[in-house]
């Protein structure tokens, strides 16, 4: 992995070098060649879309008891059908859109940034390297769930609290990518012309080095935004989220398991959405991959 | 060869030490006092010193953490605080639920992922390579649970070929046995049947475009033969690399997959325990399960050096 990334800099150097507006236009005509990411980002920006617009879409209150319309198959009035208290399983999916996507951004954007700032520190300073790698392997060690599972024991169920979580679980791997460009980068060139200038190690860091390790890192926010919705999910589901009234998609399925033989849309319907954005967020990243950084297009 | 093992096993301690500490602090830097978030809201001030008094939490951290190091090299992951039974024997009862249901998984992942992914690799670029590839991304983005509980709708409920939930000891009906452990591995092997296949494809096709595959080729060797002999096996290595990584996905998968299927192993030892608060036994079921992930990928690494002298330098 290391390896590949180091490889990869001249090119990433050339592209993040590029203006904002080029980019876009870049990106568009990219966009048009590789309908797999477009198909990926078209999943996402739908379900942003419902998770804005969840109280518009023919929604009712999502946590609202009815328990004469209970186990309520799907069908034109409740489309996803209803559950053991008759609530309706389309809004309540619907609106757990929000608390997936919530965490799957913020985990992104957190972790992303702590990881840049711990890698490009880590990256350029030897003697705080190893410190710092050891124990970002030895997070790495522990299976990314369990580790969110029994920080969330402790941490107590939030919303909130699950994007802490997954922020630890999430950043050590990022900040391993961000450290391998920094390693090759701060060998290069224009470091040392910049060096050799008198600036100071810190302009350095954040004008000269970060910017260049740019494109991983965006490709490595949007893996970590897929695997925070599912993490959350399993969190919830398995009774470590957010507390159980809070509309997520894990919370409806970890109710729908009792009802399995009952009632399978329960569990059907969250599992789609929550299926369809993660494979929404991979495939964005997969085309970003292969766009930002082509040295790595032949591999995975 | 010793050389490179030995000094593969030495660079294993600090990550294997940094484990041990991250769970240490687990329980001590949690936010409020670790010993009443345990005992719960509904205990007596009795019942959270006592707590605190059983886990060592009324000592000087320093010495906290010297009683983990010993008693941890001793095998000695202390006692749950609900049932006072020794963690250690608490995890000895859970494994083998959990190992055959790893292995099985493994076995079922590997035995599809490999072909599929020589499949797509030798078709690269057309649509069967994009069907391939388009599957794939889906397997790794299908929550386990989910896939746990549609195929017990499908394949216990509406066609009832096997049981829903359950699990049966290989020593008592072996057949049963792994009639039970078949849904159960299915659902969790898509996720690491999806990693291995993407890696399967990506190494097999960078070694279809070496020149000892055109020579292959060229001597008029069948396609079957290139395909096996020279460019899977010259692509082993890589996967063998994603088989050893994928296991932290595998171990993450199991804790879901036992709690879907009601099978009594490690992850519904720590499920439980989560549920409440039994932390001795949330840290030992972690420490362990890490271990054997560091170990796993120490062996990865050494069989890649066995295979491909080039690593060992």
């Amino acid at each position: 992995m290391a390896q590949r990334q180091e490889q990869a800099t001249p090119e990433v150097a050339k592209y993040s070098a590029l203006s904002l507006r080029t980019l876009t236009s870049r990106l568009w005509v990219l966009t048009r060649r590789n309908p797999t990411m477009m198909g990926g980002i078209a999943i996402v920006v739908f379900m942003a879309i419902l998770a804005v617009l969840a109280p518009l879409l023919n929604t009712i209150d999502p946590k609202e008891i009815d328990p004469r319309n209970r186990f309520l198959s799907p069908s034109m009035d409740t489309w996803f059908g209803s559950d053991n208290v008759g609530r309706d399983v389309y809004s309540r999916t619907i609106f757990g859109t929000r608390v997936s996507l919530i965490v799957g951004f913020a985990v992104a954007i957190i972790a992303t940034f702590s990881a840049a700032m711990i890698g490009v520190l880590s990256g350029y300073y030897r003697k705080l390297d190893a410190v710092i790698m050891r124990f970002m392997d030895g997070l790495m060690s522990i299976p990314s769930v369990l580790l969110a599972m029994a920080l969330m024991a402790l941490l107590g169920g939030s919303v909130q609290n699950v994007i802490i979580a997954l922020c630890v679980v999430e950043t050590p791997r990022a900040v391993r990518i961000v450290r391998s460009s920094v390693l090759s980068l701060r060998e290069q060139m224009f470091v040392d012309a910049a060096r050799a200038l008198g600036t100071s190690p810190l302009r350095i860091l954040y004008l000269h080095i970060l910017p260049n390790t740019l494109a991983p890192l965006i490709v490595q926010a949007t893996y970590i935004g897929a695997s925070a919705v599912l993490v959350e999910a399993y969190l919830s589901f398995l009774g470590a989220g957010p507390p159980p009234d809070v509309p997520s998609w894990g919370n409806i399925m970890a109710e729908g398991r009792n009802y399995i033989r009952r009632a399978v849309w329960v569990i059907f319907f969250p599992g789609i959405f929550l299926t369809l954005t993660v494979l929404g967020i991979n495939l964005a990243g997969d085309g970003l991959r292969d766009n930002l950084d082509p040295r790595l297009r032949r591999r995975m | 060869m010793t050389g490179y093992i030995i000094r593969r096993v030495l660079a294993t301690i600090p990550v294997l030490v940094v484990v041990a500490l991250v769970v240490f602090a687990l329980i001590r830097f949690a936010p409020g006092d670790p010993a009443a978030i345990i005992a719960g809201q509904e205990s007596t001030q009795e019942e959270v010193e006592g707590i605190r008094r059983q886990l060592g939490l009324d000592r000087p951290l320093p010495i906290q953490l010297g009683i983990w190091f010993r008693d941890i090299l001793q095998g000695d992951l202390g006692q749950s605080i609900l049932s006072k039974h020794e963690v250690s024997e608490l995890i000895v009862q859970r494994v083998v639920p959990t190992l055959s249901l790893a292995v099985l998984t493994e076995i079922f992942a590997l035995a599809v992922a490999i072909p599929i992914g020589v499949l797509a690799a030798w078709k690269a670029n057309t649509w069967i390579d994009r069907t391939v590839m388009v599957f794939a991304t889906l397997g790794f983005s299908i929550p386990v649970f989910w896939l746990g509980f549609i195929l017990i709708f499908f394949f216990a409920v509406k066609i009832p070929l096997f049981p829903a939930a359950g699990y049966i000891a290989p020593s008592e009906d072996f057949v049963s046995y792994l009639h039970r452990l078949a849904l159960p591995a299915l659902a969790t092997g898509v996720i690491i049947m999806a990693l291995i296949a993407r890696m399967t494809r990506a190494t097999v096709l960078e070694t279809l475009n070496e020149d000892y595959v055109r020579t292959a080729r060229s001597k008029g060797l069948s396609e079957n033969l290139v395909l096996i002999r020279h460019a899977l096996r010259n692509a082993a290595l890589p996967i063998i690399t994603v088989v050893g990584l994928g296991v932290a996905a595998l171990l993450s998968g199991l804790v879901v997959t036992e709690s879907v299927f009601g099978i009594p192993g490690l992850g519904r030892l720590l499920l439980n325990a989560i549920v409440s608060r039994d932390y001795p036994i949330i840290q030992g079921t972690i420490l362990i399960i890490s271990v054997v992930y560091v170990i796993i990928n120490l062996l990865v690494d050494i069989s890649y050096a066995f295979f491909d002298p080039r690593v060992r330098y």
